[in-house]
């Protein structure tokens, strides 16, 4: 064979992919290795509410520049609504309105956010008004001695705000402050309060809100800290440590004690965030400070995709290095599969399902699909009905197993939906098949090696490090493919030869 | 491991990549598959060249034919029906003698005629060819077992496997019947495996799954050492079949009739690598042999005579 051929191609694939790799890391800068601590994420608020034949009006509060964040670039999807923004005492607001809408509806903001290194910001020389705090009567009075309680206390703004904070927040308050809180001791409630008791003390204070831009997620929870004007600075207090500082991964979204949103005219109104670490922005900071020299490089690559495809590409790119690993498994160490691909797309599955409740199901599905299977055999029935009968009753055993473990309270039980029910039935089909053949012990060796294969692509495949390679760098697909022609053309043993042959090695 | 590994290389054990990438890729061109794997052409072409086979009785190509199956059977006592393109022997019937308006099978069981009708109809719809294709019934005669051999098999019908590459007849063994089996000359069912002297065509040891065995499980009579009949007619039938098919390396299955000699069962263009044990012989040395010096034999005798030369035991 002319191998001599075969090898030039690979040399010449690997050395197009790994030297364009490494023009990439060391000329462009570009990163190696995940962004573990960014310092740009987006950030998208989705609202969503059913409009009821009215005049709809939304507002919803924004995140705004500060001197902890700056909001590089920001978008609204508005779907037909009047849009318009406003600034008022602080705080950023969008409001979005329309003469009659009917049905659901979603609008969303989109935020690039940049964090800044911790500076003090601007010295503000206008003292801001104090609100009246409120009080009346019992409540007066309850205010009035914890002022005068932490009054003595305290020497200056930071001890006496933690020792209000401490008095606040007491596993065992004392009348006055049970009497101020009420029965909705919520730390929202807490803060509020804090800052009604400020006021009285004539110190300018405010609740602020914020997400924590800290690891990637999908409908996350608001943060809540208090806000003291001290000496020309707003300074923040965090609520539970009542130290004058939050931490660095807090992003200020509005203050004060409106909710984030205010809904007319509508049903079921509910705004989500969603905060995910920008890899794009990220590339294009490095162009824009410079350091990457050839935007072109960046305009063709996978990051010119909506985001929601660039997800997409993350899981296919690493489909290749699932399909080197079985092509090794296979070629070299000689596991026996079903199907060609069939582990690939297993372990792609077990991505959702994670790896241990993933076998689990399978093995369940697969037994259960079996068994059907053998009763059909004496059915006598003709090929294609008898797949497409495994197939409907694949499908009718992941139903009534999602219901089961839901009754049950085993959330991961509704993960079985997204296995690929063909593939399920291929197997249990292919397996029944080599089972009357050649006998289960050959049917489990096989069921057993597709298994194994999938947990080691599902292993490899997790691998955030290759993920992220193969998405920055998708030039290492030409490294794969060489590998893999490489193995196209391997003819030693496999290491199970090793075994089968053993009889030779008697003497 | 390594050791191990050079150990086998050293008495030239093939291992399935090496059977594949360097073989069946370079000698097996893709577009001859269909001689092979299509037992029907398989059995013109073999006729053609005057080799023997099992006479063909007919061919049911549609699901209307399979009506007019007992008018075409009537005027034979016993028979096979196998799927044209069937694999490791699934789906083929067997039918031994009548009674009355029944068929009986070997092991004595009745069918009725609807049932024979119906086993017809699932080989026509696919149910045993590769892939599930569409496939064609054939109906042809039933062998009666040589005695030298049906003292050495457990019912069914042994067959002899001979690999041929470029024409010359590298490694052979005749595969035996067993209880366990079930009559089927499967290896990896439970068939013995037994080597056979490509010079003398008399069986050395024997393989029974992984073990090394010296007489038959169910007949007890001795397995190594039997002569095998008709042994030159074999090897160049064997031989002959790299002229038929163009096929490089490919496995030669005969059968022994005791009236009508040896038969030509079936090629295949992927044989297995157990006839290695079988032998206790790897086969990459002697096809390497050939390799080097086949472009100097031109013709079945001297390719048999070549193999007689160098591949004694």
């Amino acid at each position: 064979m002319n191998n001599r051929h075969l090898y030039g191609l690979v040399f010449v694939l690997m050395a197009a992919g790994l030297g364009l790799f490494f023009f990439k890391v060391t000329v462009l800068g570009f990163p190696v290795t995940p962004f573990e601590e960014s310092e740009i994420w987006d950030v998208e608020a989705s609202v969503s509410f059913v409009a009821q034949k009215k005049p709809v009006r939304f507002s919803l509060f924004l995140p705004r520049n500060t001197e902890r964040t700056s909001i590089v670039n920001e978008q609204f999807l508005s779907r037909g609504y009047g849009l318009i923004t406003r600034n008022d005492d602080g705080n950023r607001q969008a409001v979005w309105s329309i003469r009659k809408d009917t049905g659901e509806q979603t609008l969303y903001y989109h935020a690039t956010v940049q964090r800044e290194g911790i500076s003090s910001g601007r010295k503000i020389k206008k003292i801001p008004d104090v609100v009246a705090p409120g009080f009346e009567g019992p409540f007066l009075d309850a205010a009035n001695s914890v002022v005068s309680e932490i009054v003595s206390e305290s020497a200056d703004m930071d001890i006496l705000v933690a020792a209000l904070l401490k008095k606040l927040n007491s596993d065992k308050p004392d009348d006055h402050v049970l009497l101020l809180l009420g029965k909705k001791n919520t730390l929202d409630k807490k803060l509020q309060t804090a800052v009604q008791i400020l006021a009285l003390h004539g110190s300018p204070a405010r609740v602020a809100h914020g997400i924590r831009l800290k690891e990637q997620g999908r409908d996350l929870p608001f943060v809540h800290w208090l806000q003291v004007f001290d000496n020309g600075f707003w300074k923040n207090y965090h609520p539970l440590t009542f130290e004058p500082e939050i931490p660095e991964d807090y992003l200020f979204w509005w203050h004060g004690a409106a909710p984030v949103f205010t809904a007319k005219g509508v049903d079921n109104p509910k705004v989500k965030i969603s905060v995910s670490l920008s890899l794009e922005s990220a590339i294009n900071a490095l162009v824009d400070r410079g350091q990457v020299l050839t935007p072109q490089l960046i305009a063709f690559s996978l990051f010119s995709l909506p985001i929601h495809v660039q997800t997409t590409y993350r899981i296919l790119l690493m489909i290749p290095v699932g399909a080197l690993l079985l092509v090794f498994l296979r070629n070299i160490v000689g596991v026996k599969t079903f199907g060609t691909f069939t582990p690939v797309l297993i372990a792609l599955a077990f991505r959702e399902t994670e790896l241990v409740w993933g076998l689990f199901f399978f093995s369940i599905m697969v037994a259960l699909g079996l068994s059907v299977r053998f009763y059909l055999e004496h059915l006598k029935l003709l090929l294609v009905p008898r797949i497409a009968s495994v197939l409907i009753v694949v499908v009718i055993l992941m139903a009534v197993f999602s219901i089961i473990t839901h009754k049950l309270g085993l959330v991961r039980g509704l993960s079985v939906a997204i296995f690929p029910m063909v593939i399920l039935t291929m197997t249990i089909e292919r397996m029944s098949i080599v089972w009357e053949e050649r006998g289960p012990s050959e049917a489990m060796q096989q069921g057993f090696g597709s298994l194994l294969v999938a947990s080691a692509a599902f292993a490899v495949m997790n691998i955030k490090m290759i993920e992220h390679v193969l998405f920055v760098f998708p030039e290492m697909l030409l490294v794969c493919l060489s590998g893999t022609l490489l193995i196209g053309r391997y003819t030693g043993y496999r290491l199970t030869e090793l075994f089968r042959f053993k009889v030779f090695l008697k003497d | 491991m390594l050791k191990h590994y050079r150990a086998l290389l050293n008495k030239g054990v093939m291992g399935i990549n090496k059977r594949n990438g360097d073989y069946i890729l370079a000698y097996n061109p893709r577009h001859l598959y269909p001689l092979v794997d299509d037992k029907l052409r398989t059995k013109k072409l073999a006729t053609e060249k005057g080799l023997g086979v099992p006479e063909l009785y007919g061919v049911v190509e549609i699901v209307r034919q399979a009506q007019d199956l007992p008018k075409l059977l009537s005027q034979y006592e016993d028979f096979v029906i196998k799927p044209a393109h069937g694999s490791g022997g699934e789906g083929i019937l067997i039918i031994s003698g009548r009674r009355g308006s029944f068929y009986r099978k070997p092991n004595g069981l009745l069918l009725k005629e609807s049932e024979l009708v119906h086993h017809v109809v699932n080989i026509l719809s696919g149910m045993y060819s590769l892939g599930g294709h569409p496939d064609s019934a054939l109906i042809e005669y039933r062998i009666q077992v040589d005695p030298v051999l049906e003292s050495i098999s457990f019912q069914g019908v042994p067959d002899i496997r001979i690999i041929v590459f470029m024409g010359v007849p590298v490694l052979s063994m005749v595969r035996l019947p067993t209880r366990i089996a079930n009559g089927k000359a499967n290896l990896h069912q439970g068939a013995i495996g037994a080597g056979v002297n490509i010079a003398t065509g008399t069986t050395l040891n024997a393989v029974w799954f992984n073990d090394v065995v010296t007489e038959h499980p169910d007949t007890g009579h001795k397995i190594s050492g039997v002569q095998i009949p008709y042994w030159d007619t074999l090897l160049s039938f064997a031989s002959s079949c790299y002229d038929l098919t163009g096929l490089g390396y490919q496995g030669v299955d005969i059968v022994l009739d005791k009236k009508k000699g040896p038969l030509i069962l079936e090629l295949n263009a992927r044989p297995g690598l157990n006839i290695q044990i079988a032998n206790m012989t790897g086969l990459s040395h002697r096809l390497q042999r050939v390799e080097a010096q086949h472009h100097g034999l031109h013709d079945t005798e001297a390719r048999v005579a070549f193999a007689k030369q160098h591949f004694s035991v």
